[in-house]
This record gives C-alpha cells, sequence and structure tokens, in this order.
C-alpha cells in the first residue's frame, strides 16, 4: 500500500515536471516572439507609458542614513529621499535654494540667514522647520549626541565643517518655524557649496526619535521619493512622493535599484530589458553598446580621481622613498589603454583637471621600474621590500574603477618586478570601506573619489588633510595642513586657487598616493528614457526621469 | 514502524546536538578578538564592549553555550549584525527560495534520472544506453559553477530564450505570500507571471539538478537490469502485458529505492550546490544569504544560515530512512 | 587496441608473478575496462601536463601583454589570451599542477587522518568508537562545500587554507570506510588466531588489517581526488581558494565571467580542464572499484 502512494506521488511529481519542462521547450522554438515579449510585454499591459524605473548598479548600499555614509552607492539613493538646504543646479556644482528658499551673508561672511520652504512634509507627514534644521545639525556636530548610533560617525559633518573641536559651525538656532541662522567661528568660502551635499539632508527627527538605530534602513526625509522597501544586495525600492514640494515631479511613479555587480550581467539585463538604466559600463562593452540603436550612451561630466593609496601607519610605506619609489612603478597609461576604451585620463594630481585649482605645472612619476629599484635600493632595500603585503583592491565597480580587481593584478605584476610582493583582496563593499578607514588590514588600497560639490578643498582637504576623517592613508603634514586651512577661510577665489595649486605640489613630492585616473564615467539606458542629467558629484535626482 | 520511529529520532539528538556544538565554535575559532574582527578596528571599546555582550562573548565558554542553545530552543537564532534584525525573521524569504530552487532541481533531476535510466535499462546497449550513460558520466564530472555560466552564455546570452539572472520580473513583482513564488503567482490567480517564474527556474534549475540527475539516471538503470531479470517481471511479460506498462509500472516500484537513496545521499550536495548557483544566477537564496555574511563578517547569519541549512539536510535523511521503511520493512530489523 | 596493450605489457606481467594473486587479477579486470583505462591515460596525460607544464608552457603564466588582451585562438596564443593578455594555454596548463596538487594531498590528508580514527575507533569499539563515530555522523551532516567555506571563512582565503578545509570535509568518508572494515575483520578467524598466539595490537594492524581496508580506500581515494578538484574550484570560483595571480581554473572563470559574451574561450577552456579532469578520477574510480572490489563483480 505505501509503496504505491509513495510512487504516486513521485509520479505526480515528473508528470508536473514534464508539463513544465515541455512547456517552456514548445514555446521556445517560437524564441523570437517571446522574446520580444520580455522586452516590453511583460510590464502591466494596461499602462501605456512606463512608469517604472529600474536601475542596475555594481554595488548595493552600505547603509541608508545619508549623514553617515561616505560612498557614492549609498550617497545616490539618499538623494532620492532626503533634500538638503541648497542644492546643485541640475547637472552642474551651482549651488541654488531648496528647502531653504533663499538666505542672506552677513558682511564678515559668518552668519548665514536662511529661509526656509513652508508647508513642506517630511514622509512620516511631520513638518519640516526650523527646529528640524536644528536637530540634524545637532545630532551630526554633538559627539555625545543620543542619535549617533553605534558604530556611526558624521565623517562628512567632520571633514567639511572640521573635526569636533575644530569646527567651522558655531551655533545653528531656529530664529523663528521658518527661519534659520548658521553662525560660524570663521569664514568658510565653501560654506554654502558644502551644504549643498546630499550627506546634509534633512532627515524627520521624528523617524529618528523612533525608528533609533534602525533609522539607517529606514530613512525618512523630504525628497522626491519615498522609501519603500531594501533586500540586502538586490534591491532598493522607491516610490513617488506624491506631496513633493517641487511642482509636477517626480515624472516616474516607482524606481527600483538593483545591485548586479557583475559588469556582463549587468549589460546583459540592460540589453534584454530586465533594467532601464545602468551605472558603470564597462568600457568593453561601449562598441556593443553603440551598435545597438535600442540603447544610449550617458556620460557623466569627469570630476574624480582613482587612486592607489599608501597606509601610513604601517612599515614600510611611511617611509617617503618607498612610496616615490612604487609610484615609478605602476603603468597608468597602459592601463589606460587596456581597461578604459579612451573614456579616462592619467592622474598626477589627487583632484581632477576639470576643477579649478588643478595644478598642471606638476610632472608625474614616469613609469621606470629601474629608477623604482634605484630609489628602493636609496631606501635601505636593495633586493626589494621584505615580507608580503595586503593590497586592497575594491570588489565592486566604481565611476572611477570599473574594474579594480583587474587593474590590481596590473600593479601586482609590476610591483613583482621591482621585488615588492602584494596580495590582493577584496572583501565586501561594506567591510572594504571599514577595512580602509580603519587602515589595520590593508598596507595598499585601492580607491577613488568623485567630487561632491565642485570645490578643490573637497578633494584635497576632504582626503589628504591630516583632520580629514577620509584620510585613509593617514598621511600627516603639517605644512600642508596650514595652506589648506587658510584656503578654506580665504575668499578670494585667485589667491585660494594658489594655496590648492601649493597644495598639490607638496602632495606630489610626499606621494601619500598614486593617482591613477580621471575617468569619464559611463551609463548606459534605454533610447527611450529621457530627461536624466547626469551630475558630476554622483548624485542627482531621479525626479525628471520619463520614458517617451 | 511507531518504535522505529522514535528510535530513529533518538539517534538524531547526539548528531544535533553535536552540529550546534560545531555552529557554536565557529565564533570561537576566529582568531583574535572576535569583536573587533566583526566590527573592526574603528569601533570604539563601548560598542565593542556592547557587542560582546550581546553575543554573550564574557561569560565562560559553557554558559555561553547553555544561553546559545536555549535561545535556539526558543527559536532565536540571534540577530544579524549588519542589518540588527533578527536572523529567524530575515532568513524566510532566503530559504523559501531556496527551497523553490533545490525543489526544482530535484524535480528535474528525478524526471530525466529516472526515465533515462529506466529506458537505458530497457534499451541496453543500444545507441540510446551508450548516450544517456555518457551523459551521466560527464554529468557526475561537471563543475555546476560552469555548467551555469554556459547555460547562461547560450540560453540567454546567444539565444536569447530565458532570462539570466534572478527570481521573477522585477517590474510585475510576485506578491509574496508563502514567498514560493510558483504557488504565490498561482495564489494570486497571475498566470502570466508563473509563466515568468518558470522561466526564471529553469536555467538555475537544470545546472543545480545535473549532478543528481547522472547519478539517478546511473543508480536506476542498474538496478533496473537487476529487476527486469528477475521472476516477475517476466511472468508479468507472460501474462501479455504491453512492454511499456510491464517496464513502468511494475520495474518503476522497485527502483523506488534506489533514487530514494540518491535523494538522500545528494540532498547534501544540492544544498550545498545552491551556493555556487545563487551566486551565479543572482538567485536571493540562503546559500547566497551565507556567501554575503561570510564577506561582511556577519558571524551571527553565518552561524545560524550553516546551522539551518544542516538541520534541513539531517532532516531531509530521516524523512528518507523512514520511507525506506516504510517501504521495505525489512529495514527496520537490521 | 586491446591487442596492443597485451603486447605491449610484458613486463607488467613479469612483475605481476611476484606480486600477489589479488593484485594481478585486478589489474587484468581493469585493463579489460575500456572505460577505466580511457581514465587512466587521461590521469597520466594530465600529470605529465602538471609535472611538465614549465617546459611546454610557451609563456610565463605571470606574463601580461595588455596590448594583447582578450585576443581570440591563434597558432600564437592556442586558447587565446586573458584580459591581462596573459597566454590562456599556458594558464590552463599550470593549472593542471594546481588542482592535482590540491586534489590528492587533501585527500592523502584525508586518508591518513580518516584511517587513523576509523582503526581507533573499529579496533577498540566501546567508547572509543561512539565518540568517533558521532563525531563523523556530525561532519557528514554538513554538505561538505558549505562546511569548507565556513572553515575558511574562519582561516581566511587562501589556496593551503582551501586544502585544509577540504581535507578536513572529507575525513569521515574514509573514516566510516576503515572502521566497517576494521569491524568486518576483527572477528574473522586469522585474526583472532594473530590474536591467540600473543600477536600485539600494532603488528594485528599493521600486518592484517591495513592491507586488508588498502582497497575499498584506494577505490574512494581515487573518487575522492575528483570530488576534491570540483570543491576546490569551487572555492576559487568564489574567491575562497586561490588567490591572484595563481592560474587556479576556479579562480579563473570567475574572473573571467564578465567576458563570457565578447571572449567566450576564457571561460570555456578553464571550464573544460576541470571537467575533463574529474571526469577521469570518476573514470577510473569507477573501473577500479570494478577490478577491486569484488562484490561489484557481476
Amino acid at each position: 500500500m505505501r509503496v504505491k502512494r509513495w510512487s504516486s506521488v513521485v509520479l505526480v511529481m515528473m508528470l508536473s515536471a514534464a508539463v513544465a519542462l515541455t512547456g517552456c521547450g514548445s514555446s521556445n522554438n517560437g524564441a523570437a516572439g517571446t522574446n520580444a515579449g520580455t522586452n516590453g510585454g511583460e510590464n502591466t499591459p494596461s499602462a501605456s507609458v512606463q512608469d517604472t524605473l529600474i536601475i542596475g548598479r555594481g554595488g548595493d548600499s552600505a547603509s541608508l542614513d545619508a549623514a553617515i555614509v561616505t560612498d557614492g552607492e549609498s550617497l545616490k539613493i539618499a538623494h532620492q529621499v532626503y533634500d538638503s538646504l541648497v542644492e546643485y543646479k541640475e547637472g552642474t556644482t551651482e549651488v541654488q535654494g531648496s528647502l531653504a528658499e533663499d538666505w542672506a551673508v552677513s558682511e564678515d561672511g559668518l552668519t548665514y540667514t536662511f529661509n526656509l520652504r513652508q508647508g513642506v512634509k517630511f514622509h512620516d507627514g511631520t513638518d519640516f522647520n526650523a527646529d528640524a534644521v536644528v536637530f540634524n545639525f545637532t545630532r551630526w556636530s554633538d559627539p555625545a549626541s543620543e542619535y549617533k548610533f553605534e558604530g556611526d560617525s558624521f565623517d562628512y559633518y567632520d571633514s567639511m565643517f572640521g573635526p569636533d573641536g575644530k569646527r567651522v559651525i558655531k551655533e545653528v538656532k531656529a530664529s523663528d518655524a521658518s527661519t534659520v541662522e548658521i553662525t560660524l567661528n570663521q569664514p568658510q568660502a565653501p560654506f554654502l557649496q558644502n551644504l549643498a551635499m546630499t550627506s546634509f539632508g534633512i532627515a524627520s527627527p521624528t523617524a529618528i526619535q523612533e525608528k533609533k538605530e534602525n533609522f539607517k534602513n529606514e530613512p525618512v526625509g523630504t525628497g522626491p521619493f519615498v522609501f519603500k522597501e531594501w533586500k540586502r544586495n538586490d534591491s532598493i525600492t522607491l516610490e513617488k512622493n506624491v506631496d513633493y514640494w517641487k511642482e509636477g515631479l517626480p515624472k516616474l511613479n516607482k524606481v527600483i535599484v538593483r545591485s548586479i555587480p557583475d559588469n556582463s550581467a549587468r549589460f546583459n539585463a540592460l540589453q534584454s530589458g530586465e533594467i532601464d538604466l545602468m551605472e558603470d559600463l564597462s568600457p568593453d562593452d561601449l562598441a556593443t553598446l553603440e551598435a545597438n540603436s535600442e540603447l544610449q550612451k550617458i556620460e557623466r561630466p569627469s570630476n574624480n580621481v582613482g587612486y592607489v593609496g599608501f597606509n601610513l601607519k604601517k612599515e614600510p610605506f611611511n617611509d617617503v622613498k618607498v612610496r616615490q619609489a612604487l609610484s615609478h612603478a605602476v603603468n597608468k597609461q597602459a592601463i589606460i589603454d587596456a581597461f578604459f576604451a579612451g573614456q579616462a585620463e592619467p592622474a598626477k594630481n589627487p583632484m581632477p583637471p576639470s576643477l579649478w585649482g588643478y595644478n598642471d605645472s606638476i610632472t608625474d612619476y614616469e613609469y621606470d621600474l629601474e629608477k623604482a629599484k634605484s630609489l628602493l635600493a636609496d631606501a635601505g632595500y636593495a633586493d626589494g621590500l621584505p615580507g608580503e603585503y595586503t593590497f586592497y583592491a575594491m570588489p565592486v565597480p566604481r565611476p572611477y574603477m570599473p574594474d579594480g580587481k583587474k587593474v590590481a593584478e596590473v600593479i601586482q605584476a609590476d610591483f613583482e618586478k621591482i621585488g615588492v610582493k602584494v596580495n590582493i583582496e577584496s572583501p565586501e563593499w561594506a567591510t572594504y570601506l571599514d577595512d580602509a578607514q580603519a587602515g589595520e588590514k590593508d598596507d595598499l588600497f585601492m580607491l577613488g573619489w568623485t567630487g561632491d560639490n565642485g570645490d578643490p578643498d573637497n578633494f584635497l582637504y576632504a582626503l589628504l588633510d591630516k583632520d580629514a576623517s577620509n584620510n585613509y592613508s593617514y598621511y600627516a603634514n603639517d605644512e600642508l595642513h596650514e595652506l589648506l586651512v587658510a584656503a578654506q577661510t580665504e575668499t578670494e577665489q585667485s589667491k585660494r586657487e594658489e594655496l590648492y595649486k601649493q597644495a598639490q605640489e607638496i602632495i606630489k613630492v610626499d606621494a601619500p598616493w598614486i593617482p591613477l585616473v580621471h575617468t569619464t564615467p559611463l551609463l548606459a539606458a534605454k533610447a527611450n528614457l529621457k530627461g536624466y542629467v547626469p551630475a558630476p558629484t554622483g548624485t542627482e535626482y531621479y525626479s525628471n526621469i520619463h520614458f517617451e | 514502524m511507531k518504535a522505529y520511529i522514535l528510535k530513529r529520532l533518538f539517534i538524531m539528538i547526539p548528531v544535533l546536538i553535536g552540529m550546534t556544538i560545531i555552529v557554536f565554535s565557529i565564533i570561537h575559532a576566529i582568531p583574535g578578538d572576535p569583536a573587533e574582527t566583526i566590527l573592526g578596528q574603528k569601533a570604539t571599546e563601548q560598542s565593542k564592549e556592547a557587542l560582546r555582550e550581546q553575543l554573550g562573548l564574557n561569560n565562560p565558554w559553557y554558559q555561553q553555550y547553555f544561553t546559545y542553545m536555549g535561545d535556539l530552543l526558543k527559536g532565536d537564532l540571534g540577530q544579524s549584525i549588519r542589518t540588527r534584525v533578527p536572523i529567524a525573521q530575515e532568513i524566510t524569504p532566503y530559504l523559501a527560495a531556496t527551497a523553490e530552487l533545490t525543489i526544482a532541481a530535484m524535480a528535474f533531476a528525478i524526471f530525466f534520472g529516472v526515465n533515462a535510466g529506466i529506458i537505458s535499462a530497457w534499451k541496453q546497449n543500444s545507441w540510446f544506453d551508450y548516450i544517456s550513460m555518457l551523459i551521466a558520466l560527464i554529468g557526475v564530472s561537471m563543475p555546476i559553477f560552469w555548467l551555469g555560466l554556459m547555460e547562461q552564455w547560450i540560453f540567454s546570452l546567444k539565444l536569447h530564450w530565458l532570462p539570466s539572472i534572478g527570481r521573477m520580473n522585477q517590474r510585475d513583482p510576485v506578491e509574496a505570500v508563502t514567498n514560493l513564488y510558483l504557488i504565490d503567482s498561482m495564489i494570486a490567480g497571475r498566470w502570466d507571471q508563473l509563466w515568468t517564474v518558470v522561466r526564471h527556474l529553469i536555467l538555475p534549475s537544470v545546472a543545480l539538478g545535473t549532478i543528481p540527475m547522472a547519478v539517478i539516471a546511473r543508480m536506476t538503470r542498474s538496478s533496473m537490469l537487476e529487476v527486469m531479470s528477475s521472476d516477475f517481471v517476466r511472468t508479468a511479460r507472460a501474462k501479455g502485458l504491453s512492454q511499456f506498462i510491464v517496464v513502468y509500472k511494475h520495474a518503476l516500484k522497485n527502483a523506488f529505492i534506489p533514487v530514494l537513496t540518491v535523494i538522500g545521499l545528494q540532498t547534501g550536495a544540492l544544498l550545498g550546490g545552491a551556493v555556487l548557483t545563487e551566486t551565479i544566477f543572482a538567485w536571493p537564496g540562503v546559500g547566497r544569504y551565507i556567501y554575503e555574511a561570510i564577506s561582511s563578517r556577519d558571524y551571527p547569519v553565518i552561524q545560524s544560515g550553516i546551522l539551518i541549512i544542516a538541520f534541513l539536510f539531517v532532516f531531509i535523511n530521516l524523512i528518507v530512512d523512514l520511507l525506506y521503511a516504510a517501504v521495505d520493512p525489512r529495514i527496520r530489523y537490521r | 587496441m586491446a591487442q596492443a596493450t597485451t603486447s605491449t605489457n610484458n613486463a607488467p606481467v613479469i612483475q605481476a608473478e611476484k606480486v600477489s594473486g589479488p593484485w594481478r587479477d585486478a589489474w587484468r579486470a581493469f585493463r579489460r575496462n575500456k572505460i577505466a583505462m580511457a581514465g587512466l591515460i587521461m590521469i597520466v596525460f594530465f600529470v605529465l601536463i602538471a609535472l611538465l607544464a614549465p617546459v611546454i608552457a610557451p609563456y610565463d603564466y605571470k606574463a601580461q601583454e595588455l596590448a594583447d588582451r582578450l585576443k581570440p585562438p591563434s597558432s600564437e596564443h592556442w586558447f587565446g589570451t586573458d584580459d591581462l593578455g596573459r597566454d590562456l594555454f599556458t594558464r590552463v596548463l599550470y593549472g593542471a599542477r594546481i588542482s592535482l596538487w590540491v586534489g590528492t594531498f587533501s585527500v592523502v590528508g584525508s586518508i591518513i587522518l580518516g584511517t587513523l580514527l576509523g582503526i581507533l575507533a573499529g579496533f577498540y569499539g566501546k567508547w572509543v568508537d561512539m565518540i568517533i563515530s558521532r563525531m563523523f555522523d556530525i561532519l557528514l551532516a554538513f554538505p561538505s562545500i558549505l562546511l569548507a567555506i565556513a572553515i575558511v571563512a574562519i582561516l581566511g582565503p587562501s589556496l593551503q587554507n582551501a586544502l585544509l578545509a577540504i581535507a578536513i570535509v572529507n575525513i569521515p568518508t574514509y573514516g566510516r570506510l576503515v572502521r566497517a572494515k576494521v569491524l568486518g575483520l576483527k572477528n574473522e578467524e586469522y585474526i583472532t588466531a594473530a590474536r591467540s598466539i600473543g600477536m600485539k595490537d600494532s603488528g594485528i594492524l599493521l600486518r592484517h588489517i591495513l592491507p586488508n581496508s588498502l582497497t575499498p580506500i584506494i577505490v574512494q581515494g581515487t573518487l575522492g581526488i575528483a570530488t576534491a578538484i570540483i570543491e576546490a574550484a569551487a572555492l576559487g570560483f568564489l574567491g575562497l581558494g586561490a588567490q591572484p595571480p595563481a592560474p587556479e581554473w576556479g579562480k579563473m572563470l570567475s574572473d573571467s565571467r564578465q567576458f563570457i559574451a565578447t571572449a567566450p574561450w576564457t571561460v570555456v577552456f578553464p571550464g573544460v580542464s576541470i571537467m575533463l579532469t574529474v571526469l577521469a578520477f570518476n573514470l577510473m574510480g569507477d573501473g577500479l572499484r570494478d577490478a577491486l572490489d569484488p562484490r561489484m563483480k557481476n
């Protein structure tokens, strides 16, 4: 009896499998038809114009709380959820009003008075007002804030407005419900420029108080899109903010941002219609893209640097001669020719040439292995460096580096020729950033930076000043520090430019990094996607995007 | 039968306990300070201390273990360090995704394996026999991650027949009830969605099911050869039943035990293989969940994920054993 | 084919006469098994490739020529080049070294430890057996690749750790086998006899039990190498095994998967190599089982 019953179960299983499989077999014969179905037909049949945008990107967000993140993947989602007091005009780094309608600056440049937009509500229904602004600034600046949760640090606040004890902002106070007054300790030339950054997006105080450390998983702001769902390493779903204060926006109903780390899988998904817009197109796929009339190429204005950083906390990279020697051992042009399909230029400075203040008179360390060897010998390492070193290479494609692991392998091979043995490691992205920042596990690391605000301060001070929390090299030079702080307080443009040029000379000699490339990041989209203007800062609203 | 079930359950207890000990020791096997490894050097002493407290690392190990067991028995699998969500809650959709994939893979393996085995035995030494046994030989030697890549290349990139990654069409998401999308789309009465879900399932389940299919085909064939020379098949033939019915009805019944054995043996390989398949096909299953936890050093997730898979494995083997006993009472007394 | 093998095998036959009967029978049976012989020939071929890689390989496996990246197979580069312009043929040859090395040594490791534990369990029985057998049960209760991943997660990713992890997860396979064999033999008359004439435990183990356990170990070990090679490649594929620039086949696959559409040769050749090597050991293992294990003979 039992035998019969069980075998019949198996038979049923097999039968159903057979039905399923023969079913698919038969329709596969009409391959062309089914495939066309995947491209358009899978949308809800009734909708005439597509109003859901699916974006494919290389990595997941580390966190959704704009204030505690510094990586591009986290920021670009945060940008949809939060608004800052001021914002950049689309596609530029020019500042215009946002949550603050307008503002006045005092004569001495120390007091900023912001008139806030009225009637704006957070996604949780609470009011946006001056108190909310004060709450956010207090949270960012007070090291003992009860809303600074375990493991969090407000890195951008510290690096843009000075670390605790050296704060630029003295006080933020609400004069009335819709006026905020910010007083500075010293004038800061790029102050408004800084305020417009995504990280200074105003979050709902009620949500932070209620959700506590879970806020970083369920963000609430005033932005064009409302956070809906986050499936780690898979997708983030955003929905239209129907009460958005910008009239008629956003045009989309829903945005799904999927993480597809593999460059070719992501491109394949675009070709097959599974996604509408992809970031970080591998330059290897550029030819295929241009041959496909259903797709379009989108370029982001170049405003970045990809680099290899030395960890100066570690022997022997605290020795400038060693760093200079290794700087001679990287063949930037060959890397660019091989991996960037003309979408990059070699870097000699830690900031991009598209930015004012760039020092073009600097000559780079040329690729010369003999010279590298002799410099190593001068440093006392005639037989190469002793031991093996850990070289962190990005596990995910970045706009400034589409395939970090491969570039790292090229560098690894060149280093080996001068007797320097490095082992490449690529932990998961959030862990990678933590490790690189801690500077304990890595001896060298690959990373890059996309400018946030169109000011050289955002590269030179933010990444290389001894006080900056994004200084993952742990490079400290007092002379440089003085220059950079002077440039922050100086308000005359030509003087600032001069200071930054001097700073670049110091950095060149100290060689805390090997700057590798400045890229023009590539994106690709369906041909009928309109209204998308990539910003040089790497984050932009999706609110104007629509399909035709 | 009841006594046998009880005995079988009783034997399982030390194994289950042993498994919890192994999984429990994972966090203690990390060289250095686990709290620092997990949180990174950036972490303050305060937060490290808080984590040690949360993980109970400050107590003597036996006390930690009993607390751990106590939590497990209450169904508390701990909390993910990265997302701060209880693992028991977080893991459910991942488990369902893996279940759907492995069941589909097994269905594929059984259907093709059993049939190929039967026909090969029936038509012994025919070209069909040779070819299917050759395929089976290659099948058992196949690295499934490579097979998956080849499938994607041919059926998705070249021929555009099937989607290469994911479980469903993101534009038209399946409403999750059971998280088994085949069932969910049927609940919703969305036959077009069901079709999409099936299309997404085909490539990964073929990749995952190939090795068990090959093993099943080979075992079915050899046991069928034995059965077919037995008296009752000859009698059946003599009774004048058509060959097809003879082979399928009578012989299949007897081929059941080897198939059951293979299912028991291959489930482990299937659950392990799911890690690879899920990585290639971006399948949001528990294998990928664990793999990602490893690269982000989320040890509670690693521990609980592995423990759940191992429990599942033991449980499936228990069912297989009980089925044996049900099918063949002699086994009980062995 | 069969003719040729018999005529060229005079020497082994003479030698075989000195060896005890069963081995010669086994070799004969093995030789008659065409599929098994195919496996053996393939294994010899791969071993030769592995040993002679530095001699045969036309290039240095680490040498990059970025200008020549992703070139299709040609007379210059038989298997084409990878995305760093390295000769794929060279890398596949060197890959055989890594795979055979990991496969063989992890299996040797599991056999040594497994045999030791199996003998202890089988020979001493009682609580020793109890503990060891339960340990085997527990280890076997984890899907092996998952357990290997967990071990590497603790130890850190590297080829050595992958080898170690694979060796550990496969211990119970051999342990159980040896234990069963020992239990079977323990009560055989000649063992009882040996004991009664005062032979020591160690002597009995060495003279009688170990030689008798050899057959199933050899069969299982051969099949085990196949499994170990796949597991090592899987770990490499997940980034938990060999690290760059090592030319490990699994790692080569994961490095090249993004070029599957534009440069399929970068994915095809390493994959085929894994499959053929594994196939060779599976064929040989099956053949050995048929030849050495009389119970399986028809």
